[in-house]
């Protein structure tokens, strides 16, 4: 056990900190969840593309820059601790960027990996359906094979990002006599296509960061499946690993609440309730436990180790640190909680309110911290099945 | 950076667990319950005989010359088989203290087993193991002195967990027995406190397994309305949530091991995190546990509660909750504190 960093990681991360505080936009875009913001955050991608630091750990060749997860950690830590803008395309470059490198043959790699490292081609979700939530198996949206092609039909919704996407990836059912978890398919999908609709949908907040789809004989090449067919199954639980796993949520970004934390703690602290002096420090300390537990991870990914159900564990972990670190703040705020970013008195303060009301979806996204449970009580713990 | 354990310290670790089932089953455990001194010289001269009590001894002083970054595995091992013997007193604090005051000759026999040592700090009001210490070594106004049990009046504290022996001491300071005078026993101290600390910490990890291992194992028994008891959500989800606190707990055990060995500036926050994270992964462990028994539980002859006890009674040593908290916070809520993204370890910004 060493917990210092190499020469080669500390002059990376100096590299990392100089180009950051060269390019980090000063002023924070809008939210990419509108028109608008979206085509900012679109442009930001492009300049960290063009930089070599849009997704450090991917090989050169697919618009990487070929770093270990370590580094891709401490760029992350970077990352956040420059206050650069969030990740418009996430889908593509944490979730289904690295599904593509498992099961992508070399064409798909060549393919989508570079516009997805480029965010030239930004990607929705497509994995809910009216009648599929915690029960992804239920899915029923078909992809009938046709010769060269999948004939789509059916919905998808909650499709994170799918307002303003390209493409979305999901799951399809190839074998209609198939139940359950056998007969899926992971198809990719462009969003341009004639019989699919996107109908934004407005979240909590009010702003479109989710939409439902819908297909109606939509023409898709087989060439567009990752992995084979009827299992993918397999293909998404890959996804979902590395979603709830390791690189959708990384450590930074809840070192860095934790931070503004502190901070709020000491502006407010004469006015504060006693209880929630404790309540801070709680929530650092639980930051810190979340990245101590991402290193130890990392260091047995670079031995030949994989994500595992530990996934589970992961993403009740950082979703429920980051609704108590806003919770906490609110009452730190006390009267002055609900006020929006744009009221005069909010004085800054307001991005809490935001930053709660999406900490809220936290528990519910990428499987919800129930079904995580029964997923840690029977796949880890090795309770028997319920139901 | 590589935050892992060597192939030797896992098979040590496997080697002790291997060891402690066979010699330290909970039959035996209770057996101590019962004796005087609650400990037992043969089972100490076989963990001496493996290198316990003398790992953090030089080897020129008849020790193993490892550091707590070996011992944490080995602590949490103790902490699974609710080992009662003096292993924090001697083998974690006195040992590399009684190093630090240069006292040669007790730290070769307490390395080679042939000695206990106990150590009285001010963070705890009673002395643990105090009976059983050939040695104590012992802070008063600061100052640090080295003092055999002869020279003592002990007064037993019962308390609720009967594995655990503490004592409140009457002693008289003199010249001949000081070992430290106060600059130089506060960094002594400290480093005691700190040491303590993690290894009450690593064991509570041990503790909180064990206690998660046999609540899974019961709910996979036992059957009510024609089903496992695991199979029902309200009893998974329960039992979900202490393997999350356990899990989360771990790392933050074995970092500070790690800051402990090597003596980095965060060494006391990362410490009484440590503490804090484990003791409320055992306490969870031990509430679920018990909840999950049921009324079998909650008697004396299920082996249950030789764990809970071990989960409430550790929580208490070496600082309890309120002054590993205090700690921590006065160090992250101060102005300048060197906190947030990239400034986990040390040496990176």
């Amino acid at each position: 056990m060493d917990l210092t960093y190499t020469p080669a990681e500390r002059a990376f991360r100096a590299e990392a900190r100089r180009w950051l505080a060269a390019n980090v936009p000063r002023a924070p875009l809008r939210s990419f969840d509108t028109a608008e913001g979206c085509a900012e955050h679109r442009a930001w991608e492009k300049k960290l593309h063009a930089g070599g630091f849009a997704m450090v750990p991917w090989p050169v060749e697919y618009g990487g820059r070929g770093a270990n997860l370590l580094e891709w950690l401490i760029f992350e830590e970077e990352y956040y601790r420059a206050g650069a803008p969030r990740r418009v395309n996430q889908n593509g470059i944490f979730l289904l960027g690295p599904t593509i490198m498992e099961f992508g043959t070399a064409e798909q790699k060549a393919r989508y990996l570079p516009r997805i490292a480029s965010s030239e081609e930004l990607w929705a979700q497509g994995w809910s359906e009216p009648n599929a939530g915690s029960d992804m198996a239920a899915i029923a949206a078909s992809a009938r094979r046709e010769g060269d092609h999948y004939v789509l039909r059916g919905q998808k919704t909650w499709a994170s990002r799918g307002a303003f996407a390209d493409w979305l990836f999901g799951l399809f059912r190839t074998d209609p006599s198939t139940e359950r978890h056998k007969g899926l398919s992971f198809l990719l999908v462009p969003l341009d296509l004639p019989g699919v609709t996107v109908r934004p949908i407005a979240q909590l907040d009010g702003e479109a960061g989710f939409a439902e789809v819908f297909f109606d004989d939509a023409r898709v090449p087989v060439a567009n499946r990752l992995g084979d067919e009827h299992r993918g199954w397999q293909v998404a639980m890959a996804t979902a690993g590395f979603e709830r796993g390791l690189m959708l949520r990384s450590p930074a970004r809840f070192q860095a609440t934790a931070q503004r934390l502190v901070d709020l703690y000491r502006e407010n602290a004469g006015d504060a309730e006693p209880t929630l002096r404790e309540a801070v420090v709680q929530c650092w300390m639980d930051a810190e436990a979340y990245a101590l537990e991402t290193y130890r991870t990392v260091c047995r990914m670079l031995g030949g180790g994989k994500i595992g159900f530990e996934a589970s564990l992961n993403k009740i972990f950082w979703s429920e640190l980051d609704v108590r670190m806003h919770e906490t703040a609110l009452r730190l705020l006390g009267a002055r909680a609900d006020l929006l970013p744009e009221a005069p008195a909010a004085r800054g303060v307001g991005e809490w309110l935001d930053g709660y009301l999406f900490s809220l979806s936290g528990p519910i996204y990428a499987g919800t911290n129930e079904i995580q449970r029964n997923v840690i009580a029977e796949r880890i713990l090795g309770l028997p099945r319920s139901g | 950076m590589e935050f892992a354990f060597s192939e030797d310290q896992l098979l040590f670790q496997t080697t002790l667990r291997d060891f402690l089932r066979k010699e330290c089953p909970p039959d035996a455990v209770r057996a101590l319950w019962q004796t005087e001194t609650g400990r037992s010289p043969a089972l100490w001269r076989k963990l001496a005989e493996l290198g316990l009590p003398g790992m953090l001894a030089p080897a020129a002083r008849g020790g193993l010359g490892m550091d707590e970054i070996d011992q944490v595995l080995l602590m949490e091992e103790a902490g699974r088989a609710a080992l009662g013997e003096p292993l924090v007193a001697t083998a974690a604090v006195g040992v590399p203290l009684a190093a630090a005051l240069g006292l040669e000759d007790w730290l070769e026999r307490a390395a080679r087993g042939a000695a206990l040592l106990a150590v009285g700090h001010p963070v705890a009001p009673f002395v643990a193991d105090a009976h059983v210490a050939d040695l104590l070594l012992l802070e008063r106004e600061g100052e640090l002195f080295a003092v055999e049990r002869a020279a003592l009046a002990l007064a037993h504290q019962p308390t609720n967990d009967p594995a655990r022996r503490i004592y409140s001491v009457a002693w008289s300071p003199a010249g001949t027995t000081r070992v430290a005078d106060r600059a130089a026993a506060r960094p002594l101290l400290d480093a005691a406190l700190d040491r303590g600390a993690l290894a009450s910490a690593a064991q509570l990890l041990g503790v909180a397994e064990q206690l998660i291992e046999l609540a899974v194992a019961h709910a996979c028994q036992r059957e009510q309305f024609g089903r496992p008891i695991g199979s029902f959500q309200a009893v998974q989800h329960m039992l979900a949530n202490a393997k999350l606190r356990l899990e989360y707990a771990r790392p933050v055990v074995h970092r500070a091991a790690h800051s402990v060995a090597r003596s980095v500036a965060t060494r006391s926050v990362d410490a009484s995190h440590a503490k804090l994270a484990a003791g409320e992964a055992a306490a969870l462990a031990a509430r679920v546990a018990l909840q999950v028994h049921g009324a079998i539980g909650y008697t004396w002859e299920q082996d249950l509660h030789i764990w809970m006890r071990r989960a409430w009674s550790l929580e208490l040593e070496w600082g309890a909750a309120a002054f590993h908290r205090r700690r921590v916070a006065d160090a992250v809520l101060a102005p300048g504190a060197r906190i947030g993204p990239g400034r986990t370890f040390q040496g990176d910004d």
